[in-house]
């Protein structure tokens, strides 16, 4: 058997046992589970990631999801699942093609295939029960599939799961999941005292007999491996001498907001945003904590504003389609200056889009959303990590500039699994509550600091603070401002804010060396898969590096400098462009990533950019053949 | 709403006497003759015989004329956008149910592009008062016609009479669940509108008033024949809602209705022979949605120590 290992350039080491099982060792591979929706895949490969994570291995998890909860059986489009890659150092992206593909029926088997998502030469493990089905059409599916799966070069084995699985459980459907984990804990050499604890925790809701089947079906699978497989893969593992958290990007959201002292989470349900309230949902009660699901996604924005008015830490979680109707609420608290932060988990657009897929294309209207000039701060988490840290930065600035704070995160981050350096917890982080005390004579609503903008805002209840906030503009009183001058100064003053925090800004870090032919620049999750793309070009002899900006609105600073030491600046962004080939497309009309658009109104550097819309995360071997398309011709820099 | 004053969290707070012109804002500038004079004259009148700090009240408005209701009232006040007043004001009471809350919407604000939020609000029952100031018109936009114009009445949308039977306020409020307090008075009638506003604030739970009201612009003559003639007026009255003696010898037409009586609430909210003001229905034992939702805090060090845990569970 062959398998590629895109990420590094070691070859895998191969050896037999002395029982004739064929060993691979190497330090990356990647393991899909995929089956209807329902039958358990994405709970399989969860497990199967937090194992791994727990054993010392790097571990990136990715969920396929259909955009139904149950959609048709045994289609194509219902496939449902979950990628896990793990490595024997930190994996940052999800990959390329999967190595190993379990597949609880062969369409959705071929979805992957169709999807360009198998590696030739991938371990592929079948459930055969459709072969010999007693439906003619099943069997014939069944026949035609493997003839479209033949030539591939898949090392294809047939797993009588069903038939395994009825010894235990009644209803297979059931129970095939657990049956899989078996497989792969055998073939991946997992720890199965750290595999029935994770079930334990997977399946905490249900009642004991569910955890003693599940286990069962776990060692049916172990056992049923151990005598039929004749391979398995060794990842070694390097357990970190420091505390690690495994969990995902809106998990890691839920608890940054409580490390952050927020106390009100306001929401309405929407994909791929949801979970975050799920988490906060189990744990935030024990702080004080409350989630509010609103009537709709307005009401979120206006009682997160309302009790961020009375001094509340007060957020609200949202995707693309609600942030589109929390637009107004968000004018109204930046021209008020209520402290707000808003998290948008972005998927596919625009109007309902793609909700389960991952896209970055929310990044202009977050910026410029709102009717008339609102600054406001806009920053991005590009890892699972800071999914969590993003929270405390992200209250700290809306309190000290009293705006709105939107943080970005995706689809990618929402739902995929990470270990990450567990945060030592900072009282400071908590923050404090707002100064109430009485309000010194002669103090004024909005006394803005003439250089910076800055104020401090009075809270109901306070003495001598009342005024009447208003969406109007007004002066620093809060009256409204019936005399043309009023207007603009106030609105220099909320912008310049901005510039003062821009001020406070480190420029970003270049990955690779400072200056050369080509500069990649990313934000969002994309991070990953851009770095090791970039890697693997430089170890190619490519002159390239990259760049990844967190801050959005204001820019980080000294972007201009750093472009000019490249030959070429390009974004690599998940939104969609026109490319320049395409027909009647100019230079002058071309529609360019938004993070291209961005930096070139700032930077008035000719920033190119390569986007795809493709519903999935970039694979890092695209990106390398976009970073060597892209190369300058001739000499170098 | 219930008058109970957190004064544990300003104890340094000096008792003083509260009189009308504490209470005064800005110079109002409604239209003369305006409805909504006389509103906040009574509601100023409240204020003071409630003694309610400035500092531990909150008007909070949407859009429209009404809504710039906060602006005269001298308290703290939230003039934010058109028809998501109550949102915002809930927003504050979960966080502090100490303050004295107002809601001031117009009938465009509540009934059309906020109605989600009073269906909602409603059955929150949140502690608040919530006045919809009806005129059956949008006002501040110039004359277009609102869910409670009468039928067939002419406006600059419609100017060949409205298309719709006008909505009932009064109805749609009592058909949601978990309402708790539901009333009708007229600005016309300074002591009804006072004795509905007592009422109300007094009443622990989502105080929802619609108070009827003219716009000498724009449908002036809409009450004419209900100002000039008290015949056309019902008053209910009940101890447990409100009782006004006072006007028994103008408005003669005095029903007795036990506002515990949802049935006899609807019946009589539906019919359309007289314009009925009183409390329509109330019942306290409703669940408030702050106190449902109320929890204790913690220190910050309780906090870390209760965050720590949970994040074992996610531990490697």
């Amino acid at each position: 058997m062959t398998m590629n290992s895109p990420a590094t350039d070691t070859a895998a080491d191969e050896r037999r046992t002395g029982d004739g099982v064929e060993v691979i060792r190497d330090s990356m591979r990647t393991v899909e589970i995929v089956s209807d929706s329902g039958e358990g895949a994405q709970k399989c490969g969860q497990i199967f990631g937090a194992v791994s994570a727990k054993m010392g291995n790097g571990v990136w998890t990715v969920e396929i999801i259909p955009a139904e909860i149950q959609p048709p059986a045994r289609s194509p489009a219902g496939a449902s699942g979950n990628r896990i890659r793990i490595g024997t150092e930190e994996v940052t992206n999800w990959g390329d093609r999967t190595d190993v593909c379990i597949a609880f029926n062969e369409q959705v088997l071929l979805a992957r295939h169709r999807l360009d998502a198998i590696e030739p030469g991938a371990l592929i493990l079948v459930e055969n029960m459709w072969k010999d089905h007693r439906d003619e059409d099943v069997r014939a599916e069944w026949v035609a599939a493997m003839e479209e799966l033949d030539g591939h070069g898949y090392r294809l084995i047939e797993v009588p799961m069903e038939e395994q699985c009825l010894t235990v459980v009644d209803d297979a459907r059931k129970g095939k999941n657990m049956f899989a984990l078996g497989i792969l804990s055998w073939v991946f050499d997992r720890d199965l005292d750290l595999t029935r604890d994770q079930i334990a925790h997977a399946f905490r809701k249900k009642s004991e007999e569910v955890y003693e089947k599940n286990v069962k079906l776990l060692d049916l699978g172990y056992a049923w491996a151990g005598d039929n497989l004749g391979v398995r893969i060794e990842i070694p593992t390097r357990p970190s001498s420091e505390d690690m958290l495994v969990m995902n990007g809106n998990q890691a959201v839920a608890f940054g907001a409580v490390a952050a002292g927020m106390e009100l989470a306001a929401m309405y349900p929407i994909t791929p945003a949801t979970s975050v309230s799920h988490q906060l949902g189990e744990i935030f009660h024990r702080f004080g904590g409350i989630v509010h699901q609103a009537e709709d996604e307005i009401a979120a924005a206006g009682v997160a504003i309302g009790a961020s008015y009375s001094g509340k830490v007060a957020f609200t979680i949202t995707s693309g389609p609600g942030l589109a109707l929390k637009t107004e609420f968000l004018g109204l608290a930046i021209m008020s200056e209520i402290p707000l932060v808003v998290v948008d988990v972005q998927r596919g657009g625009p109007s309902t889009g793609l909700p389960t897929k991952v896209e970055q294309s929310d990044l202009l209207a977050t910026i410029f959303g709102q009717p008339g000039d609102a600054p406001h701060v806009v920053m991005a988490a590009a890892t699972i990590e800071e999914c969590f840290h993003s929270m405390v930065t992200a209250r700290r600035i809306a309190e000290t500039f009293r705006t709105v704070v939107i943080v970005l995160s995706d689809a990618n981050l929402a739902t995929g699994v990470q270990p990450f350096r567990r945060p030592s917890l900072n009282a400071a982080w908590m923050g404090s509550r707002p100064d109430t005390s009485p309000v010194p004579e002669g103090k004024r609503p909005y006394d803005w600091d003439e250089k910076t903008g800055l104020s401090q805002r009075f809270i109901p209840g306070q003495p001598g603070g009342m005024h009447t906030l208003t969406g109007l503009a007004h002066d620093e009183e809060s009256h409204v401002a019936y005399a043309s001058a009023i207007n603009q100064h106030s609105s220099a003053m909320r912008s310049r804010k901005l510039a003062v925090l821009h001020s406070t800004l480190q420029p970003p870090k270049v990955n690779g060396p400072d200056s050369g032919d080509l500069l990649i620049v990313g934000w969002g999750s994309t991070k990953g898969a851009i770095e090791e793309a970039v890697e693997r070009a430089r170890a190619e002899g490519a002159s390239v590096s990259s760049l990844h900006v967190r801050f959005l609105s204001p820019l980080e600073p000294g972007l201009k400098e750093i472009f000019q030491r490249f030959r070429k600046v390009m974004t690599v962004e998940i939104n969609y462009s026109d490319d320049p080939d395409d027909p009647f497309i100019t230079d002058e009309n071309r529609r360019r990533g938004q993070l291209a658009w961005l930096l070139r109104a700032n930077t008035l550097v000719d920033v190119d950019c390569w986007t795809r819309v493709l519903g999935e995360p970039l694979r890092p071997g695209v990106i390398l053949d976009v970073i060597r398309a892209n190369l300058p011709k001739g000499g170098a820099a | 709403m219930s008058g109970h004053s957190c004064s544990l969290l300003f104890p340094v707070e000096e008792d003083r006497e509260y009189t009308m012109s504490d209470y005064q804002g800005a110079q109002a500038r409604w239209c003369p003759g305006c409805g909504d004079h006389s509103v906040l004259t009574a509601m100023q009148r409240l204020l003071a015989a409630e003694q309610l700090k400035p500092e531990q009240t909150v008007f909070v408005s949407g859009i429209g004329c009404s809504s710039r209701f906060p602006h005269y009232v001298s308290s703290y006040g939230f003039h934010g956008i058109h028809g998501r007043a109550l949102p915002v004001a809930t927003g504050i009471k979960l966080h502090r149910p100490d303050l004295h809350v107002f809601v001031v919407m117009g009938d465009g604000d509540c009934t059309s592009i906020g109605a989600a939020h009073w269906l909602h609000a409603t059955r929150y029952n949140v502690d608040m008062v919530a006045l919809m100031l009806d005129n059956n018109i949008y006002g501040l936009t110039k004359m277009q016609t609102s869910p409670t114009t009468p039928e067939g009445y002419r406006s600059n949308t419609q100017p060949l009479g409205s298309y719709l039977p006008a909505l009932n306020p009064i109805e749609a409020t009592l058909g949601v669940t978990n309402a708790s307090f539901v009333a009708q008075t007229a600005e016309w009638m300074p002591a009804h509108l006072y004795a509905t506003f007592e009422a109300a604030y007094r009443h622990r739970g989502f105080a929802f008033v619609r108070v009827l009201q003219r716009c000498p612009v724009f449908t002036g003559d809409i009450y004419q024949d209900a100002v000039r003639n008290p015949d056309m007026i019902e008053m209910l009255e009940h101890p447990d809602g409100i009782e006004v003696p006072d006007l028994h010898p103008i408005y003669q037409n005095v029903h007795r209705h036990d506002p515990r009586n949802m049935d006899a609430a609807r019946e009589l909210a539906e019919k359309t022979d007289r314009i009925r003001v009183g409390v329509f229905f109330r019942d306290e034992s409703r669940p408030r949605y702050e106190e449902t939702r109320h929890l204790p805090l913690h220190t910050t060090d309780e906090k870390i120590g209760i965050l720590n845990e949970e994040l074992d569970k996610y531990a490697v």
